[in-house]
Formats: C-alpha cells, sequence, structure tokens
C-alpha cells in the first residue's frame, strides 16, 4: 500500500507503524460520571466494519507524524490522509 | 455409514460406487431450538455436541457459503496446549485432549499427528520464559521438555545454529502437539453433526437478528426468516460485522493472515518449529510441502488476501532460521481474517440480548480449541451455564479487570 502523506507525498505503508480506528483520538472526560464505563468502550470497543475505515497510522522511520488515514478495509484503497494534528483540532472546535 | 480399514479395501475392489454424501442439503425449517451461525470448525463442532453430548434435536448451521471455507480451511494446522494463564491453560489441554480422541469419537479420519512442536530460544531471557512456560503447562497437565542446544541439533540438524546476532540456544519442546488435517475436521463434525439430525444449511447469509423487548427470536437470512430459541453465532473473523446487526461494539479488530506452501519435498522437517527471533514457524505437510507463516499484516482488513511486505518478512525470517529454504520454491500463499481480540483470548460468553449467544475473538489460535470451543459453546447454549475450562471467556472481562493477556500487550489487537 502507498500513503499519500500530506506533507511529504506518496510514500510506502512500510514506512509506518498501525495504531487503529480514529476514534482513539476521542480520549472521554476523566471526570463525568460515567467516566469508568466511557474509558472501557473507548479502550476497548471497536466499530470493526467492513468497508470505510478511517485510522491512525504513525510515520515512525518518516517524519513521525500521526495520520488519519481513510481506507477501505475490503479493498484496501485509500481515498484520504490528513494530519491527525489537524482532525484532532478540528474535533475539538467542533465539542 | 461407518468408515473403517475393512470398506476402504471393500470399496476398492467394488469400484468405490458405495461411498455417499456426507452430509445432506436440506431446506431449511420454520424454526428451530438452536441455530449456529457459521459453518467453520467452530459452528460445526458445536452443533456435533449439542446433538451427541447435550442430547439437543432441532438444531441447524447457518453457513455464508460452504462449510470449510472460512479459516477451518485456511489455517497452518498447528494444534498445541502450551499456555502460560490460568484462564486458558486447562481449556487448551481439554481441546488436545479432546484431539487425541478425536478420530474415533466422530469416526473419521482427521490425520491427527502428535509430531511435537518446538519454540526456539536465542537469549538466556528466553530460555528463563520458556522454562517458566514450561512449569506452567505441566502444572496444567500439559507435556514439556526443555532442550539444550544439542538436544535441538538431534531432531533439527540443519538449522542456523550459529546465526551471528540470534544463536539457537535451545528450545521448549512440546511432544503431543502437532498438526491436523484441517478440511477433514470440519468434515467430521458436519458428518458428525448431520447423522444426529442438525440441518447444515449452506449458501445462506445471516443478514440481521430479529430482537424485540431484548429478546433474540430469530435470524434474517438470504434465504427468508428462521425462528430459533437460542442464536449462537462463530462466525469468526466476521464477528464484528455481524454483531453490529445486533447493534453490539465488540473488543475485536478483524486482521489478514497470510500462510505459505512450498514445493513437494522428500521428508526433511519431523515436527513443528518456531523462530523465537523472527516471525516464521514451519512444519511439513503430508503431501511435503512446508507449510509456514508468520505475522499479520497488521491492519484491519476483511480482504482474504496479504500484501508484499509480509511475504517478504517472512521468507526472511525462514531463511536466516533455515538457509537450505533459500533453494526451495514457494508454491502458493493466500490470507484469512482473523478475530483479533484485544487481550489476544476468546470469547464464549451469552450476550446482553436473551437467546443471543456468542463465540469468538480466536485470533490465529483458534484451529486448536475447535473441539473445546464446540464442546464448551454446546455447554454454554444447552445449560445456559459456562463450562468449568472456558468461565474465563467472557465479554464483560475488560470492564471487571480480568483481561487474559498472554503476551503482556495491552488493547493492541495487531501485536497479540
Ligand atoms: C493463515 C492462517 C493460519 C492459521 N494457523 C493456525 C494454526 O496453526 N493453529 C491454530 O490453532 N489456528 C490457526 N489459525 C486460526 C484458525 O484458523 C481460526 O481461529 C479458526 O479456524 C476460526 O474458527 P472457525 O473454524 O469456526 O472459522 P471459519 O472457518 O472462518 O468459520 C466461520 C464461518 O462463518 C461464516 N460466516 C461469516 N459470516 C456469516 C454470515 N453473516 N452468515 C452465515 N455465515 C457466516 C463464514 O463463511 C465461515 O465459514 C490460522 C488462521 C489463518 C488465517
Amino acid at each position: 500500500m502507498i500513503i499519500n502523506h500530506p506533507l511529504l507525498g506518496p510514500r510506502d505503508a512500510q514506512e509506518f507503524t498501525y495504531l487503529g480506528d480514529v476514534s482513539l483520538l476521542d480520549r472521554p472526560d476523566w471526570q463525568s460520571e460515567t467516566a469508568a464505563q466511557d474509558f472501557h468502550d473507548y479502550m476497548y470497543l471497536r466499530d470493526n466494519p467492513a468497508g470505510v475505515h478511517r485510522e491512525l497510522w504513525f510515520h515512525e522511520i518518516g517524519d513521525r507524524s500521526w495520520l488519519v488515514v481513510t481506507r477501505n478495509t475490503v479493498t484496501h484503497e485509500i481515498t484520504n490522509v490528513e494530519l491527525a494534528r489537524d482532525v484532532a483540532r478540528q474535533r475539538g472546535a467542533e465539542k | 455409514m461407518r468408515y473403517s480399514g475393512l470398506r476402504v479395501i471393500k470399496e476398492a475392489l467394488t469400484g468405490h460406487k458405495g461411498w455417499k454424501p456426507h452430509w445432506r442439503d436440506p431446506e431449511p425449517k420454520k424454526h428451530y431450538d438452536i441455530v449456529i451461525i457459521g459453518g467453520g470448525g467452530h459452528g460445526l463442532a458445536t452443533a456435533y455436541y449439542l446433538a451427541k453430548k447435550y442430547g439437543e434435536k432441532n438444531i441447524a448451521v447457518i453457513e455464508k457459503g460452504w462449510i470449510g471455507g472460512g479459516n477451518v480451511g485456511r489455517n497452518t494446522t498447528i494444534i498445541r496446549s502450551n499456555y502460560l494463564l490460568e484462564g486458558n491453560g486447562p481449556f487448551y489441554e481439554l481441546s488436545l485432549k479432546l484431539w487425541e480422541g478425536l478420530e474415533q469419537d466422530f469416526n473419521y479420519n482427521a490425520m491427527v499427528s502428535q509430531r511435537g512442536i518446538l519454540n526456539l530460544v536465542h537469549s538466556d531471557a528466553q530460555r528463563d520464559a520458556a522454562r517458566r512456560r514450561g512449569n506452567a503447562m505441566i502444572l496444567n497437565g500439559s507435556d514439556a521438555e526443555l532442550l539444550d542446544q544439542d538436544g535441538v541439533r538431534a531432531l533439527y540438524p540443519f538449522l542456523n545454529f550459529d546465526n551471528q546476532r540470534f544463536p539457537i540456544k535451545g528450545g521448549l519442546l512440546h511432544r503431543r502437539g502437532g498438526t491436523v488435517r484441517h478440511d477433514a475436521v470440519a468434515w467430521g463434525y458436519a458428518r458428525g453433526a448431520d447423522s444426529r439430525g442438525v440441518d447444515i444449511i449452506q449458501n445462506c447469509e445471516v443478514t440481521g437478528f430479529k430482537i424485540e423487548d431484548g429478546k433474540c427470536l430469530g435470524i434474517e437470512t438470504s434465504r427468508g426468516f428462521i425462528g430459533a430459541t437460542k442464536v449462537g453465532c462463530a462466525v469468526a473473523g466476521s464477528s464484528g460485522r455481524l454483531m453490529a446487526k445486533a447493534n453490539m461494539r465488540l473488543p475485536i479488530e478483524s486482521h489478514v493472515l497470510q500462510a505459505f506452501v512450498s514445493e513437494g519435498l522428500k521428508p526433511v522437517m519431523p515436527g513443528v518449529i518456531t523462530y523465537g527471533a523472527g516471525h516464521f514457524y514451519c512444519s511439513q505437510s503430508d503431501k511435503g510441502g512446508l507449510v509456514f507463516g508468520g505475522d499479520l499484516d497488521g491492519y484491519n482488513s476483511y480482504a482474504q488476501r496479504g500484501s508484499l511486505p509480509v511475504v517478504e518478512d517472512v521468507i526472511e525470517s525462514g531463511i536466516s532460521l533455515i538457509p537450505a529454504l533459500g533453494r526451495v520454491r514457494m508454491l502458493r500463499g493466500w490470507g484469512g481474517v482473523m478475530d483479533m481480540s484485544m487481550d489476544g483470548s476468546p470469547f464464549i460468553d451469552k450476550t446482553h440480548i436473551e437467546g443471543l449467544y456468542f463465540n469468538g475473538g480466536w485470533c490465529y489460535g483458534g484451529f486448536k480449541a475447535t473441539p473445546a470451543s464446540g464442546l464448551c459453546f454446546a455447554h454454554l447454549l444447552s445449560t445456559d451455564t459456562p463450562h468449568e475450562v472456558a468461565k474465563a471467556y467472557r465479554l464483560d472481562r475488560f470492564m471487571s479487570g480480568h483481561m487474559i493477556d498472554e503476551k503482556g500487550q495491552g488493547a493492541q489487537p495487531n501485536l497479540h
């Protein structure tokens, strides 16, 4: 697979390590009444879709940036790559 | 029809005209007492033990393709009882004991071959870990022997003992481990279940559940609605996809794992070996091909095929362990979709929906579990209580803090 890095252009996926679902960006509120359950769901439960999946990749042997890659888990086709920083900022702004 | 040596001779002399299909091809009924979704090893074994051991009568196995076309027909066929943790040890030991009597039990030649598994060690720390694991295995009633370098040399003289970076220092030998003819496991259980009245329904995809007031009343399928008092799901790599139809999110990610076979060779590899310093393990099939594999591709995938970097990684590791492998031609490779759980251990449990039961999270080690998984899932479905050796396989164990993490990797499925 080739990941089209927003800053560096097309890079071989072997340069990256994989973390998982982009929902791992959404750390729950530790002060919430339901924090124990929220952290359980955040840490352990996954949608695990067959189809479009947004996921976190780390450019380990590159510029060490975190990316959000939109990829199809059935065809492995990558349709979008963003800097995780930008995605996280935007999610923060929407809260 | 019972199979025996005599029968083979008789059929050989009479032109093989007496062999019958192993199972029927029935139309689905309107309602069953118990419906199992997934005609893989686990689903078929569950139906078999439900009928044979628990005396259940009205059972169906629903399979979207053909039985045995999933991971039960794609794995590298290794069976073993070499687990470390309490939640796992007795379960896998029961499974190995069931393998030992399986062929007599279901009257089918599954070619169970206890040729031994050797986990190689390359450092003092690995030897300590192997000793600890071996002791745990012995405590659970399994067998383990720690070999020194000479002991390994006697069994596998052709390994690269003097690798500069990862010399072979010894290994943990589990003599009762080995390999089984994987397809025959699916066929044997299917035949055994069918002959006890279980309907095996192929080409029938489950597309949804009928759930009312927290109770599961049946399943929607590509061949219409099928009512059921109890529904057991055993769809391995498709677990996330299927359970989403009951609005459940699981502690599971689906990942692809590859395996490879070489051209046929004369017997060179007496048992199974695993490399302790790279992602590689290998055995030789009875047809002569070297069967080997390595690590997951590493990212969520429902594609039943892998990518080239892993092919390269596995073969590099293989050649660093067995230099002679460089002269062997690879025949084919394939992939299967694994239900990787958050702690690397499986689930055999009720769900929060009444009448809906779940079996999954088998990762890349579910083939060896097939007999015990079937038995324990049948126990749960029939008696509504967990089997003694499968008590730890609960869906809520991450909430209660009772993870069973053999590798100590945490909630990172691609590392288990
Ligand atoms: C390359 C590879 C190597 C492996 N090596 C080993 C090994 O050496 N030792 C070991 O112990 N384990 C190994 N495994 C793991 C093992 O194969 C699996 O854990 C085990 O087979 C899973 O259980 P199963 O047999 O029931 O799965 P499967 O055979 O996959 O059965 C699941 C069935 O469910 C069906 N299904 C899915 N969705 C639906 C639906 N909606 N409706 C109806 N039916 C559906 C599928 O078609 C499939 O037939 C390996 C796996 C792979 C891929």
